[in-house]
């Protein structure tokens, strides 16, 4: 057993950063144990989950999500909260970790970016074993003109199974970013969050990077109801396998009319033992809605690699720079050390390839 | 500089080349014409090393050395470079990314101050900074394409470029520009810009080159020393690069099987 303390390594693949230095607020939980919950700048709010709500912010509590008594014994979870107009310069970082072997850890998080403010988030989920279990509920809401930015880095041990759960609602003129990037899922991971885009003017946009390395399984979604007026979504998912099972899906409702949202699957098959299985559903139940989808599954071009070697590139190189360009972590401000490792990983599958 | 002895070519199990031998000097441009189909990108293609082109007989030489059997980027890296006809769109990659990658001799490596400064220099000298910052030939016009292609070989500064039909798909006034581009390239002729120091167009003077023209339109802005004619797989005609082109205007292709004979 390791603790979440002596894993600074293993918290910077996450995102997380033990010395805070471009961070406004810290929360560390270690199995049901708060570990650490700090802020460094005003307009932030970070309480465990528990305290907040003794702290009367009960409402959020099942107000995204319809209660399910399935999930009702949390012990804990992160209570995160941009106070109205707050525009806190550094992310907040969270991390959930999981450091005994068969030790199941039970959260609920609520994240609420309060009127006009913006807040961004950034999650690490990691453990120190390889079997355990996480079960976690999100209940996110976003206000009037708030954006709320979150990123989602998962990184499990081969063993542990995760059951997410997360809704969000998006008030008017609100603004929700997912960026999440899997390559650990462990032993399964099935993941759908939705959300509801709620008040005139709303917007989502997530953008999904999953890589499954040989034995690894991912299911993963992101559903956005488009109920408001002019409301806008946008969802990409770009998937490489290197030997696992993807299966990625998106789902948008249009509602009411005059709405627009894309939603975008791309597929990498690296070897031929992986699967990529792209579901894009659109549904609309109003006329004059503006909805599309895109979806493409294939294996890198030949042609491509060898125009960059003959540049000088060697087939490894300008394999993982297709690869990398194709999973677009640029834009996405992946850490570096998960960056070192995602080239690894692709480089390795370049080896078996030959 | 590149020496090739009786090639013999194999595309998807058929035999395409059928025992090609040429040899280009140091400093000196070699120009290759032929009827469509007949060869021309098979040679190119397998002297640089492209997957698909089998050599089934004969050898590459560059410098002396055996390069038959060597990997493409290896040969790259040994001074060959290659201007493709029709390159791929190269999704996810910038061509500024890709050009510090031609400056650092095909390693992926942090740029330096240095490495900066010469790729704004080279997207200035060969026309490319309005597209710098795209895709690597997304949505290019045929002439952008091309001159792409020339800054990234200047870049990657080699001492044998493979050209392969420069000017086709380009308007005439943009030819004369490619020209001018080329021989800069080269270190040949007059100065699109005049930017380039004297002692960086002496090293270029040193360059070799091997450049395909199907309509022959180039030799009207290049400076060239030999020229062959390419038919069916062999080549049939070889002289002056300009007498050539002037027969092959007046009688056509066929007029050159007859010359060799
Ligand atoms: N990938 C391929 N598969 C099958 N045949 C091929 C392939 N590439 C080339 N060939 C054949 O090889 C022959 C020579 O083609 P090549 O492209 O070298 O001609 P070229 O002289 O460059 O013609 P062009 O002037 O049209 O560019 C042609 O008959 C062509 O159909
Ligand atoms: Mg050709």
């Amino acid at each position: 057993m390791s603790s979440v303390t002596d894993q600074k390594d293993k918290l910077l693949m996450v995102g997380i950063d033990t010395e805070e230095k471009e961070r406004s607020a810290t929360f560390i939980q270690e199995e049901d144990r708060v570990v650490s919950c700090g802020v460094k700048q005003e307009g932030v709010e970070l309480l465990p989950v528990k305290k907040a709500l003794e702290k009367g912010y009960g409402e959020y509590l099942w107000g995204a999500l319809e209660k399910d008594p399935q999930y009702e014994g949390f012990s804990n979870g992160y209570f995160i909260r941009s106070e109205p107009g707050a525009k806190p310069v550094f992310p907040v970082q969270a991390c959930l970790y999981i450091a005994k072997e068969g030790s199941v850890q039970h959260v609920h998080n609520i994240v609420v970016a309060d009127e006009n403010s913006e807040l961004h988030v950034i999650t690490g989920c990691t453990s120190g074993t390889k079997r355990g279990t996480h079960i976690g509920v999100s209940e996110f809401y976003v206000k009037k003109g708030a954006l709320l930015h979150f990123t989602m880095i998962h990184a499990w041990g081969d063993e542990i199974e995760t059951y997410p759960k997360t809704a969000v609602v998006v008030e008017e003129g609100g603004t929700f970013i997912s960026d999440y990037i899997c390559m650990h899922p462990g032993k399964a991971i099935k993941m759908y969050p939705t959300v509801y885009l709620k008040g005139a003017g709303a917007t989502a946009r997530f953008q999904s990077v999953l890589v499954a390395v040989p034995g690894a399984s991912m299911d993963i979604g992101s559903r956005v109801y488009l109920s408001g007026e002019n409301t806008r979504a946008e969802i990409i998912s770009r998937a490489v396998s290197v030997g696992g099972e993807i299966i990625a899906r998106g789902h948008l409702i249009g509602e009411v009319p005059g709405v627009k949202a894309h939603l975008e699957c791309r597929g990498l098959l690296l070897d031929p033992k992986g699967r990529i299985h792209a579901i894009p559903e659109l549904e609309g139940k109003a006329i004059d809605l503006e909805m599309t989808h895109e979806a493409a599954v294939g294996k890198i071009d030949r042609e491509e690699v060898e125009y960059l070697m003959a540049r000088g590139m060697t087939e490894d190189d300008a394999v993982s720079s297709i690869v990398r360009g194709f999973l677009n972590v640029e834009i996405m401000g992946l850490p570096e050390p998960l960056k070192r490792e995602l080239d690894e990983i692709i480089s390795k599958s370049n080896e078996d390839a030959l | 500089m590149l020496k090739v002895e009786n090639l013999k070519v194999e595309v998807e199990g058929k035999e395409i080349l059928h025992g090609v031998s040429l040899e280009v000097p140091d400093g000196e441009v070699h120009v290759l014409m032929g009827p469509n189909g007949s060869g021309k990108s098979t040679l190119l293609m397998a002297i640089m090393g492209f997957s698909g082109y089998r050599v089934t007989e004969g050898r590459i030489l560059f410098n002396g050395e055996d390069i038959t059997d060597l990997p493409l980027h290896e040969r790259a890296r040994r001074g060959l470079g290659i201007a493709f006809q029709r390159p791929p769109v190269v999704k996810g990659i910038k061509t500024r990314h890709l050009l510090g990658i031609c400056l650092n001799k095909g390693e992926i490596k942090p740029l330096t101050k240095d490495t900066k400064e010469k790729i704004e220099a080279l997207a200035e000298e060969m026309n490319c900074k309005p597209f710098l910052d795209r895709e690597v030939n997304a949505g290019l016009s045929g002439g952008e394409v091309k001159r792409s292609e020339l800054m990234q070989l200047l870049a990657q500064d080699p001492k044998m470029v493979l050209l392969d039909e420069p000017e086709s798909g380009v308007d005439l006034e943009n030819i004369a520009l490619l020209g001018k581009a080329i021989n800069s390239l080269l270190g040949r002729g007059l100065e699109p810009n005049g930017i380039t120091p004297l002692k960086e167009k002496k090293e270029r003077r040193k360059r070799s080159a091997l450049v395909i023209t199907h309509t022959g339109h180039i030799l009207n802005y290049l400076f060239s020393d030999r020229g062959y004619v390419m038919m069916k797989g062999r080549i049939v005609c070889q002289g002056n690069p300009r007498e050539i082109l002037r027969t092959v205007e007046k009688y056509g292709y066929q007029e050159c099987v007859k010359c060799l004979r």
